[in-house]
């Protein structure tokens, strides 16, 4: 819209049309005050707070409703003004327990502040105030009435936002309560409770302390704790988490994850496992100590150097005993590119084998190659926000890809994206989405083919009572979008998703992105950890790319073949960094007996418990360095949390290496020149960035950077991986930049074996991690309480 | 049933077939009914022109209260719209002392359907409805009758009166709550959700019912539309004063010889109409005081009422004509208890939306039981005035100062009474106790 001026506290500005005058004020740095007032949710006008006088406007006008326009003039700060802010204020306090000093908001109160600013100090009531028992809604959810405002901001987060509506208002004027979907009349505890997806949207958007976490109430002050900004762990999108941190005895606890600021990828947004799912490392049976097994059978205690000494001296015996090709490598989905970049190194040049493989949760070999060489049409995290049509093929980005979910329904509400999903099932983001093609099971390669063109696959397509008709609909409204975004989830995978690919970039204004289902599953894929590529997609054989490397040209061992052949007493050794490929494929524990099995976990896993070795691991919240979401945006990590006893699995491996006698210069190269510092000088217990250090080569001075530090290998990353030409301030400062490892010109490989195994992970799991977090256990506990078929079953009961 | 009321002053339009059976169709038909709405169709491709222009020359004014000219309101509303466009009829009337739609529905429901016929005529709409408040349940049969027969006539439905066009006519009821009479509440309500006002602009005319176009008018606003098509804008507008067009209905209430409906010219004395219409003060005692145009309209004083009963002389006598509620009140009523009734019943009505609204009559309630209840000091009188100042014109919708008004009104103007109310009222010795006075329920 065409830009239109008036005149704010005297200041010119200008802004578009349609701008409402809060955010335009905003612009300009004039702050408004607002309770009710929340970006990209429905306007209320209900607090009143953000009255500003308006020229030639008989009374107060609210600044979240009045659009700019040409020659407005406006003041948001006289006398009259204060005296309504004021007066609004003494209105709220009297009603207020005015229990600051023992609730979880004071110090970030919105109220507190603006009571401070506007001096409401006085209060002229004389009769009690309203008071109402607090209530637990869900393990992770309680309500303060007393403390509430009223500014309706989580009953909109809820329902616009999260589109679950799980919050409402009970009664009227005075008596106004929000109230939650299960009522107490139908509750089997006779307590009210929230049936919904435990998000935690609606106690960041609290202005207040009237909504507070079951994680953090009560635990501490918010100015005790450092706030961290790193990413979580969990899912495929990558959102950033600010986690509060606090010192204790035996390192630093995180109490808290949210993002109040609303920096990051993610905007505002935060589901249930990235604001609570942090817990996991306070679980009560993490590893502390290095474990190795004794000859009796048990996992005994050992010191680090024993157990490093150990692994060392085993590895090397194997490798040049009976070579290589003997000795299995699993990497992880949740280790930062840092660390799968330098796994993958150590396997292909320190034990000299190519069998490394990891828990793959999408095909983003075939779509690295459906895409090579053609570069811009991958799409960010960011896109699903702004994109003009969405299609969604595969998947339940609700369950699997909360952020991705909320950015797409975000889409939808304020900028009327078209969104057209495929899915064998009724999946919940159909509610936003123009059409809706319904398929059979197990149909997606004839989705895929059908998209691409091939009508004869809507025999495949079309299920019991389905008609066809409809598809052909459904494809003709997506082909006729002029720019679409193409969400696809795991199940199309190998052949048919290159067909879906090939036929897509046909048409122009397309974007692509591949669903995959952890924090780094996108990255350990890039970074190589396949037993078929090299990082960056990058064949092993007739590469002069990772020349250096010196590597074995033939691919190595996948997943199941390094399990078939430890079955056949052919594995020698197998390292296991960061996952659970015993319980993930059922492995059967016995097939390992003969093999040297070293496992790095933060617990003793199914797979741990039957190693040989286990070594305490450091968790992402727990060290430093980048990863990449599952559009490919690459972002960084930053160390939070601290556990005394644990090392990252990049010092791990740097160990090990070290232990081996590996050439340590050529396999981190923390310095130029510089002789390796094994020793204990900084960063090398916390593995922290040494950000004087990237300074210094930002200025091609000589870094000095300790070879624990995962920024010492981040300059070869960005120097070998193709598609991974960084930008390191834009990493160091925070910012996610989208990277595109596809881009170039890739071998094409036939014929691969498909050994995507998607997590399924719920709302309220997390694969093996998951386990450990006691708040996802309490919600998954919550989940089994509700009703099986609903309320209306309760009320017949209760009858 | 309320005993009709008559006195030679009254210009009988909108009640004029009051009392003589209209409520049955047929005898609707034979006083003029639904030749109105014929007359409007035979204008041709100009029917909408001249129903709006005729409106608008009739001076017409939202009777509901706020009296907003409703040819303009008429011709607000786009020619072409992709939504469907409503009529809509604002049957919720709650306002304290108002009861003149009441006998509207009851007497000449015909009235409220043809006039909803010739707003949906003049702007292009094919449905209407008539909301009526909750408590009037008694009255939904008879205008629910009234529709039925209306159809059973074929004078709803398709192709009305040879027309080509269809209209449609749906009766509902609200549930009780006040706030719902807000226009943009009473859509929220019709649609089935909250009885919480909208955000305007935009304004019902461009984004209203379900998002469509839509005409909302108070009952007797609608009633008076086939009147004045019958007579002509000009004549209608003759009967009133400048800019305050017609006749209108006054439930005159409270402690007069003769309660009652009465339609008066606009402007017409509200002196005379309490001591010649309604008879003066009962059993010869002495006016205190009246509120001039239902509860939330500021008090005006015994000396107060040589005024003209229309929207510009009420304001400028820093009153309002409001709904034309008028409660008389005589020297016994105590202003303290008087105020309080007033403020109960606005702090229970508040929807609760905004916090000056609920937060505000709250207090206010909360401070002036305690005066009442012989707690209070003179500090209290200040502090109630302080709540309502600061309510005023701060609220989301109008209920906040339907609140604020009468409350600045009652303390500023008898705030003497307040005080020797306060100074000589013993703590704990209320006349008759809060519950009895506002309801246990309140």
């Amino acid at each position: 819209m065409a830009d239109v001026t008036f005149t704010v506290d005297g200041k010119q500005l200008t802004a578009p049309a349609g701008t409402l005058l809060l955010e335009a004020c905003k612009s300009a740095g004039i702050e408004v005050p607002a309770f009710c007032y929340y970006p990209g949710i429905s306007l209320k006008a209900a607090c009143r707070m953000c009255v500003v006088r308006i020229e030639k406007m008989p009374k107060l006008q609210t600044a979240c409703t009045t659009p700019v326009a040409e020659g407005m003039v406006v003041q948001t700060e006289t006398p009259e003004i204060a005296q309504a802010r004021k007066a609004t204020l003494q209105l709220l306090l009297g009603n207020h327990p005015l229990d600051c000093p023992v609730c979880d908001a004071g110090g970030e109160c919105e109220l507190q502040d603006m009571t401070f600013k506007y001096g409401a100090a006085t209060s002229f009531y004389a009769e009690p105030k309203h008071h109402r028992e607090e209530q637990k809604w869900s393990p992770v959810v309680y309500y303060d009435r007393p403390r509430c405002i009223l500014c309706y901001r989580c009953i909109s987060m809820c329902g616009e936002g999260m589109d679950v509506f799980a919050l409402g208002i009970q009664n009227r004027g005075s008596s106004s309560v929000v109230a939650p979907n299960v009522p107490a009349q139908m509750s089997p505890d006779d307590l009210a409770h929230v049936d919904c997806e435990q998000c935690g949207m609606c106690i960041d958007a609290c202005p207040v302390g009237a909504l507070t976490s079951g994680t953090y109430r009560y635990k501490t002050r918010p100015w005790e704790m450092n706030h961290v900004s790193t990413i979580c762990t969990h899912c495929g999108d990558g959102c950033k988490t600010t986690l509060g941190v606090r010192s204790t005895s035996d390192g630093s606890e995180i109490v808290r994850g949210d993002n109040r600021d609303k920096s990051g990828i993610n905007g505002d947004f935060l589901c249930n496992k990235g604001r609570y799912a942090f817990d996991f490392a306070n679980n009560e049976t993490r590893l502390t100590q290095p474990l190795v097994r004794q000859p009796n059978g048990e996992l005994k205690p050992v010191s680090w150097e024993a157990a490093l000494d150990l692994v060392g001296k085993k590895f090397r015996e194997l490798r040049d005993t009976r070579g290589g090709k003997s000795i299995g490598v699993i990497g992880s989905n949740r280790t930062t590119n840092e660390e799968s970049y330098l796994l993958q190194k150590f396997a292909r040049t320190v034990l000299g084998t190519n069998n490394i493989d990891h828990h793959r949760t999408a095909d983003y070999v075939a779509f690295a190659q459906g895409l090579a060489g053609k570069a811009g049409l991958t799409a960010s995290l960011n896109d699903t926000l702004t994109a003009p049509a969405i299609m969604i093929l595969g998947g339940d980005p609700t369950i699997q890809a909360p952020g991705t979910a909320w950015n797409i329904r975000t889409n939808v509400r304020n900028k009327r994206a078209r969104l057209y999903i495929a899915n064998s099932s009724e999946i919940k983001l159909r509610r936003q989405a123009k059409a809706f093609a319904h398929i059979a099971p197990f149909s997606y390669g004839a989705l895929a083919s059908f998209i691409a063109g091939d009508d004869s696959a809507t025999d495949s397509l079309t299920h019991a009572g389905a008609d066809a008709a409809s598809f052909h609909s459904f494809r003709d409204a997506v082909r006729a979008e002029e720019s679409l975004l193409v969400l696809i989830g795991s199940e199309i995978r190998g052949a048919d998703l290159k067909r879906l690919l090939a036929f897509g970039t046909t048409m122009p204004n397309r974007k692509f992105a591949l669903l995959s289902d952890y924090v780094n599953s996108r990255g350990a894929a890039d970074m190589g950890l396949l037993p078929d590529l090299l990082p960056g997609y990058t064949p092993l054989a007739g590469n002069t790319t990772f020349a250096e490397y010196n590597t074995p040209s033939a691919p190595g061992l996948d997943m199941l073949e390094i399990f078939e052949a430890a079955g056949k007493g052919e594995l020698s050794a197998l390292y296991v960094v960061g996952a659970n490929p015993i319980s993930r494929y059922g492995v059967d524990p016995s097939s390992l007996a003969n093999t040297f099995v070293v496992v790095q976990d933060m617990f003793l896993t199914e797979t741990a418990a039957i190693a040989d070795v286990v070594l305490p691991a450091a968790n992402l919240y727990e060290k430093s360095g980048s990863v990449t979401n599952s559009y490919g945006d690459l972002q960084l990590v930053s160390k939070a949390g601290d556990r005394a006893g644990v090392r990252t699995d990049f010092e791990m491996i740097v160990r090990i290496a070290d232990k081996m006698g590996a050439n340590m210069q050529a396999l981190v190269p923390f310095g130029k020149g510089t002789r390796a510092d094994m020793g204990q000088s900084r960063g090398a217990q916390s593995g922290e960035a040494d950000r004087h250090a990237v300074w210094l080569t930002a200025n091609h001075l000589e870094p000095k950077l300790s070879p624990f530090d995962p920024f010492a290998i981040l300059d070869e990353i960005q120097r070998l991986v193709p598609g991974y030409n960084l930008m390191r301030l834009q990493l160091l400062s925070g910012n996610d930049q989208h990277l595109e490892p596809a881009a170039g010109n890739l071998v094409q490989i036939a014929n691969r074996r498909d050994l995507v195994l998607p997590a399924n992970d719920s709302l309220f799991t997390s694969g093996t991690l998951g386990r450990y977090s006691a708040m996802l256990s309490d919600l998954q506990h919550n989940e089994s309480l509700r009703p099986p078929t609903g309320l209306t079953q309760i009320q017949t009961a209760a009858d | 049933m309320p005993t009709l009321v008559s006195h030679p002053d009254e210009v009988k339009v909108v009640s004029r077939r009051f009392g003589m059976g209209a409520a049955n169709i047929d005898k609707y038909i034979e006083l003029d009914g639904y030749k109105a709405v014929q007359q409007a169709i035979a204008q041709g491709p100009e029917m909408s022109n001249w129903i709006i222009n005729t409106m608008k020359a009739s001076g017409l004014r939202g009777r509901g209260g706020a009296g907003f000219p409703t040819g303009m309101k008429w011709s607000f509303v786009p020619k072409q719209s992709e939504k469907p466009k409503y009529v809509l009829v604002n049957g919720d009337e709650s306002e304290p002392g108002t009861c003149k739609d009441h006998v509207i529905f009851l007497h000449d429901p015909h009235a409220v359907i043809e006039g909803t016929m010739i707003a949906g005529l003049a702007i292009g709409s094919k449905l209407g409805f008539i909301y009526l408040r909750g408590e009037y349940r008694y009255l939904l049969k008879i205008v629910e009758k009234a529709v039925a027969d209306a159809y059973a006539k074929g004078f709803l439905g398709k192709n009305i009166f040879g027309s080509g066009v269809d209209f449609d006519v749906i009766t509902q009821t609200g549930a009780g709550a006040y706030e719902v009479g807000e226009e943009s509440a009473l859509m929220e309500s019709l649609e089935g959700k909250r009885g919480v006002p909208r955000i305007k602009p935009p304004f019902p005319a461009v984004v209203g019912l379900y998002g469509g176009p839509t005409v909302i008018n108070n009952a007797e606003t609608i009633a008076n539309a086939p009147h004045i098509l019958l007579m002509g804008g000009e004549d209608y507008a003759k009967l009133g004063t400048e800019r305050n067009g017609g006749t209108r209905l006054f439930g005159i209430s409270g402690h007069v010889e003769r309660p009652g409906v009465y339609e008066l010219p606009m402007g017409y004395s509200l002196r005379k109409a309490i001591y010649d219409v309604a008879g003066g003060i009962k059993d010869g005692k002495k006016l205190k005081a009246v509120v001039p145009g239902g509860a939330s309209c500021p008090v005006l004083t015994a000396d107060e009422i040589d005024v003209g009963l229309d929207f510009d002389q009420m304001g400028k006598a820093g009153t309002m004509l409001g709904s034309g509620g008028i409660v008389v009140l005589d020297e016994t009523v105590s202003i303290v208890e008087f105020a309080l009734r007033t403020i109960a019943f606005y702090q229970h009505e508040s929807c609760g939306w905004c916090i000056p609204c609920r937060e505000g009559t709250d207090w206010i309630k909360k401070t002036m039981t305690r005066v009442y209840n012989g707690g209070g000091t003179r500090k209290d009188v200040d502090n109630i005035q302080y709540l309502a100042d600061n309510m005023m014109g701060r609220t989301f919708c109008p209920l906040g100062d339907a609140a604020a008004m009468p409350t600045l009104g009652f303390v500023k103007k008898f705030r003497k009474e307040f005080e020797d109310y306060i100074d000589g009222h013993k703590a704990g010795t209320p006349i008759i106790t809060v519950e009895q006075l506002v309801g246990a329920g309140h």
